[in-house]
């Protein structure tokens, strides 16, 4: 059949402007790989010293501080059985591969959250690109993540910031915006500058809807190891990927559970985190 | 009065403002004279405030009324460019603030205008008194000082010892006061009040009214308030300005919008007034027959049976309330040589011109002779005859008099011999 419009070839287009990105930046990105790699790793085998049941105390202790003693002491028992079913390191590593791209999705995303929620300009850039990113199938972030920087833990972790990004984005963008306009026309009205409207009133206005952005993030970055470990990202997704492909259904459902635990253990501590200021009255949004 | 002078504190001259895209053309037909509802059919474009002019006078309560949707809210927003004008200039002590830049206006809106907000606009994450030094906050003063006065102004509002609560756990009349606290912490010449009573329940929204006219008293700020209310508009304003469709269709002092309104729109809104309410002892006096008690009972006896009337107020030299004589006692003192004071009833109906008619009522149906006016010095000022209070409440103006106080040159003194 003869085409009426010529097939534009889109795959090779993208293909040669990866390859060029490569060729260009190809030294500064292995320098800030190796970087990545090296805190990552680092953090590891620093947390590893620590003898597991100690850490474990360490922190459900942060977790109390933070939240309640109820799921400091959920914590307790949870990694503790972690532990008890030999998943201990492991654990860690997904544990600093997650809280690394969090941290990552958070220092890039909240200040894209906060800009594009005073520009509309950028808003419209932002949104578009955010939609785009939701709606995009997780493991093709790993595709230009491999490309970029090989296997291992580094794709691993870019492909998981770019994965937990959008929620922080929009709900900051989302909690800056719903600050009542009464209060913004306070703000103007009593002579504050832009900076003082966003770092006095707004920001901490938003606050709750921010970290239910975070908390988000955190799940998405989660849900996210398991799809890193196939480019080689080692932890608890690894033993699950390696349990689902040797069809180990025992192992499955351990390793499954353990970042289960780990995952109620972060959602409950940032989503207390985020409510915490309700109880003093000192919110209405 | 007319001699003493009167700074103008804000002066407005032609200012417009329209709303949405097409503004070049509304300019122009708005010059043409088109109305509002012609201007958004053509254009699209809403007027939100049109060609409008007035000025403030220092140390005054100046209240703008209107309708919903009368351009009240978007004029006051003018005054301190929370809105841009399209048009027009709008002078603070003779400054124009449309010609400011960004640090001038920031200036302005930090030292000489504070702004008090219709749902109270508290921020919900801040204390009580955080929230009344939030105008000192971004001023960059130091923490104590700025405490100091926050606690101060709050004291002036009557919300010491709240200090530490947030907004949520107040009533929301208290949470207005924390409003006018957070306003007033500044010391701004200006106050801009846009509906600041309004989502205040009635009881307590003339407690703040009332705690606002003793504020206005003490601190002598020129206060631009809004409502949509005539009668908060008559208790507090010394002129009002009243609005319709983007315009100010009357300026005046709240009499002379009662009593002379302009056009028939004015009328219409005047028109369900509860004049009870509005109308004093003041408004319906007449001038009252007296006898200075030196003249003696003779005297007395002669000018009651002039005027045919059977009882007359006795005064001192000073024109102060003694009390009445009637016809009949004047006659026995007469016959038994005695003196006008000593037959003289001291126990009389007396009420102060700002009395309202409400609370006329009673006092006037239970009199038995006419009830006497007086002012602060006991000076006789009128009285209130019976026919009058109904005369005036059923809207006739002949028993009304317009300024509320009777004329210099009718003074309630008659000296016929
Ligand atoms: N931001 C805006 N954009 C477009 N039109 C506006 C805007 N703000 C006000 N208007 C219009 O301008 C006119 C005057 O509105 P404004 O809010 O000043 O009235 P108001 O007298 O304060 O009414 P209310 O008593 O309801 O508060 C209205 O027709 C309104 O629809
Ligand atoms: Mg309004």
């Amino acid at each position: 059949m003869d085409e009426l419009l010529p097939r534009l070839p889109f795959a090779d287009w993208i293909d040669t402007g990866v390859d060029w990105l490569v060729d260009t930046f190809g030294t500064v990105l292995d320098g800030f790989a190796e970087v990545l790699e090296g805190i990552v790793e680092g953090s590891v085998d620093l947390l590893n010293l620590v003898p597991s049941i100690l850490l474990a105390f360490i922190f459900a202790l942060i977790a109390g501080v933070i939240s309640t003693r109820k799921i400091a002491f959920f914590s307790l028992i949870g990694l503790l059985f972690i532990d008890y079913l030999g998943y201990w390191y492991p654990m860690l590593q997904m544990l600093t591969l997650v809280l690394t791209s969090v941290i990552f999705a958070l220092v890039i995303g909240i200040p894209i959250g906060i800009l594009s929620s005073q520009k509309a300009g950028v808003r419209k850039v932002v949104n578009p690109i955010l939609d785009l990113m939701q709606t995009m199938p997780a493991f093709v972030y790993l595709i230009p993540a491999i490309f970029f920087f090989n296997i291992g833990v580094v794709p691993g972790v870019v492909a998981s910031v770019i994965f937990a990004m959008p929620p922080t984005i929009r709900l900051t963008m989302l909690g800056i915006q719903q600050v009542p306009k009464d209060l913004i026309e306070a703000t103007e009205a009593f002579g504050a500058t832009t900076w003082q409207r966003l770092f006095k009133t707004q920001i901490p206005l938003a606050k709750p809807t921010i970290m239910a952005g975070v908390n988000q993030s955190i799940m998405l970055s989660l849900s996210m190891v398991v799809i890193a470990s196939m480019v080689g990202a080692p932890g608890l997704g690894e033993e699950v990927y390696r349990s689902v492909t040797q069809l180990k259904t025992g192992v499955g459902v351990e390793t499954g559970l353990s970042i289960v635990i780990v995952a109620i253990i972060l959602d409950r501590i940032t989503q207390y985190a985020g409510n915490r200021k309700k109880k003093l009255g000192g919110n209405t949004l | 009065m007319s001699e003493e002078y009167i700074n103008k504190k804000i002066i407005v001259k032609g200012a417009t403002k329209i709303f949405g895209k097409s503004s070049g053309r509304a300019i122009q037909m708005l010059n043409e004279g088109k109305t509002k509802g012609e201007i958004l059919k053509a254009t699209g474009a809403t007027v939100g405030v049109k060609q409008v002019s007035f000025d403030v006078n220092e140390g005054e309560i100046f209240v703008i009324m209107g309708l919903s949707g009368s351009g009240k809210s978007t004029l006051v927003r003018l005054l301190n460019r929370l809105i841009d004008p399209t048009m027009g200039q709008i002078l603070l002590d003779g400054k124009d603030i449309v010609q400011m830049n960004k640090e001038q206006l920031r200036d302005v809106r930090r030292k000489k205008i504070g702004m008090v907000f219709q749902n109270f606009a508290l921020f919900p994450h801040k204390t009580i008194v955080e929230n009344t030094e939030y105008g000192l906050e971004i001023q960059g003063v130091s923490k104590k000082e700025r405490n100091e006065k926050a606690i101060e102004s709050l004291r002036l509002v009557g919300l010491a010892g709240y200090e530490d609560q947030y907004p949520k756990q107040l009533s929301g009349g208290m949470q207005q006061r924390v409003g006018l606290a957070r306003a007033l912490a500044n010391n701004p010449d200006i106050l801009l009040m846009d509906e600041a009573f309004s989502a205040l329940d009635p009881l307590i929204r003339k407690d703040m009214q009332n705690e606002l006219l003793q504020l206005h008293h003490d601190m002598k700020k020129t206060i631009i308030f809004i409502t949509h209310d005539l009668d908060e508009a008559l208790r507090i304003g010394d002129r009002i300005a009243l609005m319709k469709d983007g315009e100010i269709v009357q300026i005046g002092s709240p009499e002379e919008i009662l009593m002379s309104p302009s056009n028939e729109y004015v009328e219409r809104f005047v028109e369900d007034v509860d004049l009870s309410k509005v109308l004093t002892a003041g408004h319906i006096m007449k001038k009252a027959d007296t006898v200075k008690v030196d003249r003696g009972p003779r005297v007395a006896l002669r000018l009651m049976q002039q005027l045919g009337i059977s009882s007359i107020y006795v005064v001192d030299n000073a024109n102060r309330l003694l009390g009445a004589v009637t016809a009949q006692d004047t006659v026995e003192a007469i016959e038994s040589e005695k003196s006008l004071s000593d037959v003289i009833i001291s126990d009389l109906p007396m009420v102060s011109p700002d009395t309202v008619l409400t609370e006329l009522f009673d006092v006037v149906s239970t009199a038995s002779i006419p009830v006497a006016v007086i002012n602060e010095e006991q000076k006789l000022q009128g009285i209130i005859i019976r026919g009058a209070l109904i005369g005036a409440l059923s809207g006739d103006n002949k028993f009304i008099n317009t300024d509320g106080t009777m004329d210099s040159t009718e003074q309630p003194i008659t000296e016929v011999v």
